[in-house]
Parts: structure tokens; sequence; C-alpha cells
């Protein structure tokens, strides 16, 4: 909103202001609304005066007009617009620079409001957008405060459930305590009751009994009797004894004596058991010992007052009771001493085996150490490696960035950035490059032999049409002059002679031009450049023949050469003249076509012979 | 595993002597005491009415026989035939006899448990013993058979009385802290005396033999309490069977328990074995069932023969619901027996009546269930080893021992359900009872204690 806002004109901004700030004016702070009031009478202001303007100033009111401005202006601060004059009767003069300095001051201020306008507006926009974001912001608070709330509400609720639910549980639990507990007491009266009447009915009963008893008993019931033969004796064979006080006092006898015997066995059994475990005990102890001495001396040296001192006591403790016959002892010195000792034993057992954990643990940190001592050297060699590596590879991280440096400063070149995509290809690739340049080269020379062959075979056209040409008119002029005969055939003697010197050109050229050999020469005084080439180069047929044709030629004239200027072939120039004389092998057709058009002319004098002959 | 011939028997009487030389068995009115070995009538004694009880003296010279309904009591020397005794109750009546382990007294409980006589065969004398309480097991004689423990009840309150059995001099005389006292025993080393209480109670006392409390213990309130107690033939361990279906072991030193053993309907321990007595399934070949069908005289087995399997665990055991509202419900543990060796312990829970749980008492835990086809009727241990006994009321006898398990068909003509055995002192032969026939079951050799 606020930014097609700023384009419009400030009118337009101002009664779109107006209707936002009296749509918003409700939830606006009161500082905002200052601004916004302060920013809607300023700019109504510059329009009426705008407004005001055109029908201010006419023809007619002028003075008034600059006296009313002058007054405004004077009262606004600015000096005034008439000259200073010595009369105040006098008509003042209007001070043309005074008005501009005014104009000039009042565009500058106007300038500065618009500016400071410019500026709370856009400030008005920001505290606007603020605004709405802080009021959507609290809408949003607002609807989080409310389903909180009506979270809230929810669990309250199922809270509440849970409690109304817990209490009538608890009033269930509560209900079913009481009803146990009734039960119980119900249980409890009905078994007192029971109880009751169990008794009351057992005492009838017994009443009863003792009614019956007397009954049946007491009176002499003839029916109960024992008929017996004879008496038989006794099972042990001893008669009968009269039942005494005696008697009863040997019957207690007898049952104590059953009862010590009972408690003696039971005793011996015991006092065996004890025997055994004493015997265990003894053993575990013993073999405890032995098995704890071997180590005990290493424990000592190693400050282990505590323990030694304990073993030392055992040690003493074994001693008086293997001295004395611990099973003579009374039980409880026994048990003491046994217990005492198997605790000290136990203990020391304990810590030992604690201390062979430590040493275990130990072990292993010792046997880290060692190593680390023993190793201290190569480890530090090994760091120094590592050190030297690292940096390697920070060289080799710098050398990349800068790779890459370049290949972002130097992205145009595409080999560039081809290498250096893959700097790892670096060499290779250079090597490819330069390989890559040599087939470059080699390609270009090939073209340009092709191009020169066509090149030549158009020639070479071109010079048997003129021939043709020529020999149609010449033919046309033997038949049209056949007086110029002689003069014809002089010139004919020399077109053969000119023609014929091409099939042994050499010996003309060694015999007429001899100074031509000087290339010749050159070329073959570096004949393993040009076999060189001739062999990397795919050379064509008729130049290798050529070149073949052309040694063996030098071959004769060599002596020659070399006799006549010794001086000039130097490497150097033999070098360059040798690539030379490739480059002049591959674009000098000339010869070549000399040699070929030669040909083709015998060829053509040969069919023109046979045409000649019949 | 060899049998005798079927002899009549009437009232399931039949008992060996103590030394073991003598088998005497009752057939209406008539005693027939045989001789073990070679089954031969000895002698034939006749009473006056129909027998109801027999016993044997411990010296095996005499037989008491009861006839309850008259109120009288023969008895019989086997060295003189011709020698006769009869002790006539009267009009007091008869409810229970019983030799005193002197041989030479017998007690005799009068109806509605007025009092009970000791009539001796040596002198003239009688005593009386009076108020004996009415209960399962009120009196019990040390095994050395020097004293007589009885229950009494005076005045609503439980006593206990000990007798020196030779002059039957009342020794000790102390009530007992119980509601309604139920049974007592003796530990077998005759110096403890345990006392358990009324099944509405879970009580259990422990006596010393000169009345001194040693301790009490009680497992539960409130429910169902003691049903069945006895003790390891060492005196080491006190089991008692109670009505929640758990054995409890009590120690001879601290008295504490040491363990209980729980009996659920399912076995899922694999350590355990379980065996299952099934019916073996008939062969019928084509050719094996003969045209004419054989007479049934000819098929001594009538019914099918059985065999135990090695159930795969776990194994749910058929469980009785018990009728909750009726007096003495069918739950809880009715029977226990350590075997003699002190290894064993069988035990039964009335409500999984087809099972026998055997206990490694060495190791406290469970070793063996076996699980029959019929209701255990009743179970008995090898005097002589670790070999156990049972019967299911039907035709067949079941073993036992640690090596496995077998189930032997009596090998009798018609119906022979057996409803009890005992086993002869040696453990070579047992006596198997029914209802009308006795027969005995000879086991010298070890082959009939093969797995099945």
């Amino acid at each position: 909103m606020g930014d097609w806002m700023t384009v419009t004109d400030p009118g337009l901004s101002s009664e779109s202001k107006n209707l936002s700030q009296y749509t918003s004016e409700t939830k606006m702070s009161p500082s905002s609304l200052y601004s916004h009031q302060v920013l809607c009478s300023s700019i109504p202001l510059s329009k009426n005066v705008h407004s005001f303007f055109s029908a201010f100033c006419t023809e007619e009111n002028i003075e008034q007009s600059i006296s009313y401005l002058d007054q405004e202006l004077t009262t606004f601060g600015f000096p005034s617009l008439y000259e200073e004059s010595e009369g105040k009767e006098e008509k003042r003069e209007l001070n043309i620079v005074a008005v501009l300095n005014c104009m000039n001051e009042l565009l500058v201020l106007q300038r500065k409001n618009l500016l400071a306008q410019e500026n709370v507006e856009t400030q008005n926009l920001k505290l606007g957008s603020d605004m709405d974001h802080l009021q959507s912001c609290y809408a949003k608070l607002k609807e989080q405060l409310e389903t909180s709330r009506r979270e809230m509400i929810g669990l309250q609720e199922r809270d509440r459930q849970l409690q109304c639910k817990n209490r009538n549980l608890h009033q269930l639990l509560k209900n079913e305590k009481d009803e146990v507990q009734k039960l119980q007491n119900i249980i409890a009266s009905r078994a007192t009751q029971y109880n009751h009447d169990m008794k009351r009915k057992e005492r009838e009963y017994n009443k009863l009994k003792e009614r019956l008893h007397q009954l049946v008993m007491n009176k002499k019931d003839k029916k109960i009797a024992m008929d017996i033969l004879n008496y038989v004796g006794r099972a042990d064979g001893k008669r009968g004894s009269w039942r005494t006080g005696k008697t009863e006092a040997r019957n207690e006898d007898e049952m104590y004596k059953i009862l010590l015997n009972d408690y003696e066995y039971r005793q011996k059994q015991i006092l065996m058991e004890n025997a055994e475990l004493k015997k265990v005990l003894q053993q575990m102890k013993k073999e405890m010992i032995s098995l704890l001495s071997p180590q005990k001396q290493k424990p000592r040296e190693r400050a282990d007052d505590s323990t030694g001192a304990g073993i030392s006591d055992v040690e003493d403790d074994a001693g008086e009771l293997n001295r004395e016959s611990i099973w003579d002892l009374s039980c409880e010195t026994v048990r003491e001493q046994l217990t005492n000792s198997i605790r000290k034993q136990w203990r020391i057992l304990k810590s030992h085996v604690e201390k062979l954990d430590n040493q275990v643990s130990k072990v292993h940190l010792e046997g880290f150490h060692d190593e680390d001592v023993i190793s201290r050297q190569d480890h530090e060699q090994e760091t120094e490696k590592l050190e030297l590596e690292i940096q390697q590879c920070k060289e080799m991280i710098k050398t990349q960035q800068q790779l890459l440096q370049q290949q972002l400063a130097t992205a145009c070149d595409d080999d560039t950035t081809s290498l250096l995509r893959d700097c790892y290809l670096l060499e290779e690739k250079e090597r490819l490059k330069e390989e890559w340049s040599l087939f470059k080269e080699q390609k270009k020379n090939f073209e340009r032999e092709r191009r020169s062959f066509t090149e030549a075979a158009i020639r070479l056209g071109l010079e048997r049409k003129a021939f043709e040409e020529e020999r149609a008119s010449w033919l046309k002029q033997q038949f049209l002059n056949m007086t110029t005969f002689d003069h014809q055939n002089s010139e004919n003697v020399k077109l053969f002679s000119a023609f014929s010197g091409s099939s042994d050109r050499d010996n003309l050229t060694v015999h007429s031009r001899p100074r031509q050999k000087k290339p010749h020469s050159v070329s073959n005084g570096s004949q393993v450049c040009t076999s060189k080439l001739t062999k990397s180069l795919p050379a064509s047929p008729s130049t290798s023949d050529f070149c073949q044709t052309r040694s063996c030629v030098s071959e004769h004239s060599l002596s020659n050469v070399l006799n006549i200027t010794p001086e000039e072939t130097k490497p150097h120039q033999v070098g360059r003249e040798c690539l030379n004389q490739t480059w002049s092998l591959a674009s000098r057709p000339g010869s070549q076509e000399g040699g070929c058009s030669g040909c083709s002319l015998a060829c053509t004098n040969s069919h023109v012979d046979k045409d000649d002959l019949p | 595993m060899n049998f005798s011939e079927v002899f009549k028997l009437s009232g399931l009487l039949s008992k060996f002597s103590p030394d073991g030389k003598y088998l005497a068995s009752c057939v209406q009115y008539r005693l027939v005491v045989r001789d073990v070995n070679t089954l031969q009538i000895l002698q034939l004694y006749t009473c006056l009415d129909q027998i109801q009880h027999i016993e044997w003296s411990a010296d095996s010279l005499f037989i008491l026989c009861a006839m309850y309904k008259r109120g009288l009591v023969q008895v019989w020397s086997l060295e003189q035939p011709d020698w006769h005794c009869k002790i006539d109750e009267g009009s007091a009546g008869l409810v229970a006899s019983c030799w005193s382990p002197d041989g030479r007294h017998i007690l005799n409980t009068t109806e509605f448990h007025l009092r009970i006589t000791v009539w001796s065969l040596c002198t003239k004398s009688v005593s009386y013993i009076k108020y004996p309480k009415a209960c399962q097991q009120g009196i019990t004689f040390t095994r050395d058979g020097r004293y007589m423990a009885l229950a009494e009840r005076r005045d609503c309150r439980d006593y206990i009385s000990i007798f020196v059995c030779s002059d039957w001099q009342l020794l000790r005389h102390f009530e007992t802290d119980t509601q309604d006292l139920v049974g007592i025993e003796w530990a077998p080393n005759g110096c403890v005396l345990a006392v358990w209480d009324t099944c509405l109670e879970y009580k259990i006392l422990l006596y010393s033999l000169d009345g001194r409390l040693l301790s009490t213990y009680s497992a539960y309130e409130w429910s169902l309490g003691v049903k069945s107690v006895t003790w390891s033939p060492s005196s080491q361990f006190l089991a008692i069977g109670s009505y929640d279906g758990k054995v409890r072991i009590l120690n001879h030193v601290t008295w504490k328990m040491i363990t209980e053993f729980g009996h659920p309907a399912t076995v899922s321990n694999p350590k355990i074995v379980v065996y299952k007595e099934a019916e073996k399934s008939p062969k019928l070949g084509l050719g094996a069932l003969p045209f004419p069908p054989p007479r049934a005289a000819a098929r001594p087995f009538s019914t099918t023969e059985t065999k135990y399997e090695i159930a795969s665990l776990p194994v749910s055991l058929q469980t009785l619901k018990p009728v909750t509202d009726r007096a003495n419900p069918r739950i809880g543990i009715g029977m226990l027996a350590f075997s003699p060796d002190n290894y064993f312990l069988a035990t039964r829970n009335d409500n999984i009546p087809n099972a026998v749980w055997i206990w490694d008492v060495q190791k406290l835990r469970l070793f063996v269930v076996l699980e029959q086809l019929a209701p255990v009727r009743t179970f008995q241990w090898d005097p002589q080893q670790a070999r156990l006994a049972i019967c299911t009321g039907g035709s067949r006898v079941y073993l036992w021992s640690p090596v496995g398990c077998v189930s032997v068909q009596v090998p009798v003509e018609g119906d022979f359900h057996v409803l009890s055995l005992c086993w002869h002192l040696s453990g070579d032969s047992l006596a198997l009872l029914s209802k009308d026939h006795f027969c005995l079951c000879f086991l010298e050799t070890e082959e009939g204690a093969g797995t099945a």
C-alpha cells in the first residue's frame, strides 16, 4: 500500500491518508495520530495557497497584494520587501533583491517542507506497516490466547471429570472398604456367635454325655466284659508293676531321657554340620591365603599398608588357629575368630580383586604408555610427516583456490577453463594440447596442399584450354597462312625446346642456370630433416617422387654445390632453409606443374604426333 | 510282574502282618490268615458277626476284629488257634478299636466318644480314659510305642494328654491353643507332636514331648485351612496340605516354612515331566479279528489297555469345579505322602483328582506329574524304595519310580476294580483290593518298572 502511495501526488495521498487515518484512527497511538494531523494540515495549506494565488493578485491590487505579502512576510520574520526609506511618508520602493531572496528562501523552505513531509510520510507508512504487523501479531496472539484458553477449559473440564471419577472411585472404594469392614464385622460376629452357640451346644452335649455316661457306666453293666481264655504274657516278658510314685518319676526320667537323646542327637548332627562348615571355611581360608600370599609382596611394596597389615594379621590368626586345635574351642570364640578372620580375608580378597581390576586397567594404560615411550621418536616423525603432509595439502588447496580464482577471472578461455576444471590432468592436458596444436598445424598443411593441388588442377585445366585454343588458332593459322610456314616453324622449335626442357630440366638447369642449385643443395644437405618430415607427414606420392628424383639429382650436384658455396651451408640456415624447403615443397607447385604440364604436353604432343601421323 | 489268583474279600479288609509273614483278610464274618509266600490258608477264624475292622498286633501274634454294630471285639492268636478273647462294650457301644503298640492292650472308643477303654490281655485290669475328642485323628502313638498322645475336649477347650503306654500313666496334660482341634500326629522320632486346628482356621501347633509349645504356624486367615498333614520319615519336614491347593513345608529347626508347592492346573515348566495316561488304540487289523468272536472268558482284559505318554508342555490338567455351598468341598490337598527315603513327596489336589504330583524334596521343586484317566483313589509308597503305587478304581494299577512309570492291567477274569492297595513290608508284593476280591501282585524283578 505504501509503495504506490509515495508515487501519487501529495494531495491525493493526503486524502487517502485522511481516509486511512479516519479508518484506523481508533487504533492508532496518539503520537502517530499527531504526526498524521500535522501532515494533513500542512498539505491542504499548500493547495489552498495555489488556489488562492489565482485570485490573489490582479492588475488592480498589485500594491495591496505586495503590501499584504510584505506584512505577512515580515510577520513570518522575513526581511521587508520594500527598500528602506528615509521618510515614512514616501512611497516605499519594492526591493526586487529582497523579493527574490524571500522567494528563494520560501522555495528552500518549501523544499525542506516537502522533504520533511516525505520523510514523515515514509515514517508514517513504516509506522502503518508496523501497526499492521503488530495488529496481525495481536490478532494471532489473541487467537492463540483463545485457543489456549479453550484448551485450558477443555483440560479443566477433563480434570474436573477425572476428579469426579476419582471422587466416585474413592467413594466406591470407601463403600467397598466399608462393605469389607461390615462383612468382616459380620464374619467376626458370626464367628463369635457360632463359637458361642457351639460352646452352648457343646455344653449341652457334654451335659448329655455326662448323663449318658452316668447312665451307662455307673450302672454295673454286666455286658461290659472281656471274655478271655487265659491271660497272655507281656510282650517284653516282664510282669506288670504297680503304679506308684516311683513309676511316675521313672516315666518322667525316661521321657526326659528320650528328649535329651533327641536333643543330643540333634546337637551332634548340628555339630557335625558345623564342623563340616568350619572345615570348608578353614579350607577356603587356607586357599585364600595361599592365593593371596604370592601377590602379597607386590601390594605391600605398592604401599598398601592397610591390606598388608590385614594380611599379616590374618597370617597370625591363621597361625594361632592352626596351633590351637580350634575344634576344641568353645563355639563363641571360634566363631568370632573364624568370622573375623574370614571377614578380613574376604576384605583382602575383595581389595585384591579390586586391585587386580585396577592393575588390569593400569596394565592397559601402562601398555599404552610403554608403546608411547618406545615410539616417541616415531611418533614425532609421524607428526612431522603429518605436518608436512598438512602443509602440502594446504598448498594444494591454495593452488587450487588460485586456479579457481583464475578460472573465475578468465572464464572466457575455454582451454584454460577446461584445464582448470580438472587440474589433476594438467600435464596431460598440456601434452594433449601440444599434440593438438601439432595436429592442427598438420591439418592446416594438408589443407594448404589440397588447395594448392586444386589450384594447380584448375590452372592446368585453364592452361590446357589455352593450349587447345592456341592449337586451334595455330592450326587455323597453318591453314590460313601457308606462306609463313618457316617463321612458324622456328617458333615451334622454340616452343618445343621450351617444353622439352622440362623433361630433362635438371640437366638444363645445371647447365644453364648454375645459381638455381643453391636451394636444391640446401635441401639435399638437410636430407634427414626432409625425410623426417616426409615420414611424419603423409606425403603425396608425387612429392615424394619428386623429392627422390630431386635427391638423386642432388647427389650429382652436391659436390659441385659444396665446392662452390661452402660457407653458405650453415646449420641455422640449414634448419631455416629446411623449413622453407618444406614450405616451398608444399607451396611451389610450379615446378611440378611444369613437370606435369610437360608430361601432358608431351602426351598431347604424342597425340598430336599421332594425329599428325595419319 | 506276576499276579496271584483272586481271593474273596469283604469290606476291603486285608492286611499284611507287621512282620510280613502273613496276610489277613476278611470274608464277611470269617477271618482268613494266609502265608504271604504260598498264599495257603494258615488259619481261619470265625467271628460272631460281619467284621468291620481288623488290625494286627505289633508283634504279629494277634489279630483284632472289630464288629462295631455289635459293640464287639474279638481277638485271635496266631500261635494258639484255640485261644480266644471277646470284648463286649455293651450298651456303651463301639466306634473304634485299636491295639496299643505293645500288642497287649486294646483301646476301644465308645459311642459318642464318652470314654476310651483300655483292655489288657495280660491282666484283668481295665483303664478308662475320659473325654476323648471326637475328631479325625485323636489318638497317635509314637513310633517306638512308648507314648500315646490323645486329644481331649473338656469344657469347650482342647487338651492333649500324653500317656506312657507301658503302664498307661498320664505323663503330660496340657491345653492347646486351638479352636477345634482336628488332628494330632507324632513326628517319627517321637519328640514332637504336630497339632492342627479345624479347617476353618489355618493353624499348626508343635509341641514337645514334655508339653512345651515349640512353635505355631499359620499361613493365612479367613479361609479354609489345613486339610492334611504328614511328617517326613526323617522328622525333618512337616508337610501341610491346605484348602488353597498348596503344600507348605516346615523345617524342624526353626519350624518356619521352607517352601510352598502350588498345584496349578497348567504345567508349563519344561523341566517337569508330565506322564499322561492314554488308552492304547486297539489294534484292529482285518485279520486280527477272528471270525467266531471268542468268548468273553478267553479275553481276560475286558477294557482297553492304557499306557503312559509324555505330554508335551504346557499341559492343562483336568480340574473339577468344586461345589462351594456344601461342607467339605473337594478342593485342596487331600493326600500327601513322603517316600520312605525322604526324596519325594506325592500329593493329590482334590480339585484336580486325576493327577498325582511328585515333588523332589531335595531340590524342593515339582518333579513329575502323573495324569490318570480316572480320579486317583489312593496311592502308597513302596516301604523300601522310591516307588509309588497308584490306583484309580479301575482295573489297572500304576507304578511310578524315578526311572519312569507303568500302567499294569490286572489279569483277572471279570471286573476287578482296584479300590485300594497296600504294600508288603519288603516292597516285593502288593495287595490289590477290590470290592469283593483281592489279589497279590509280585514285583520281585525290576522289569515292571520300565518306562511306559
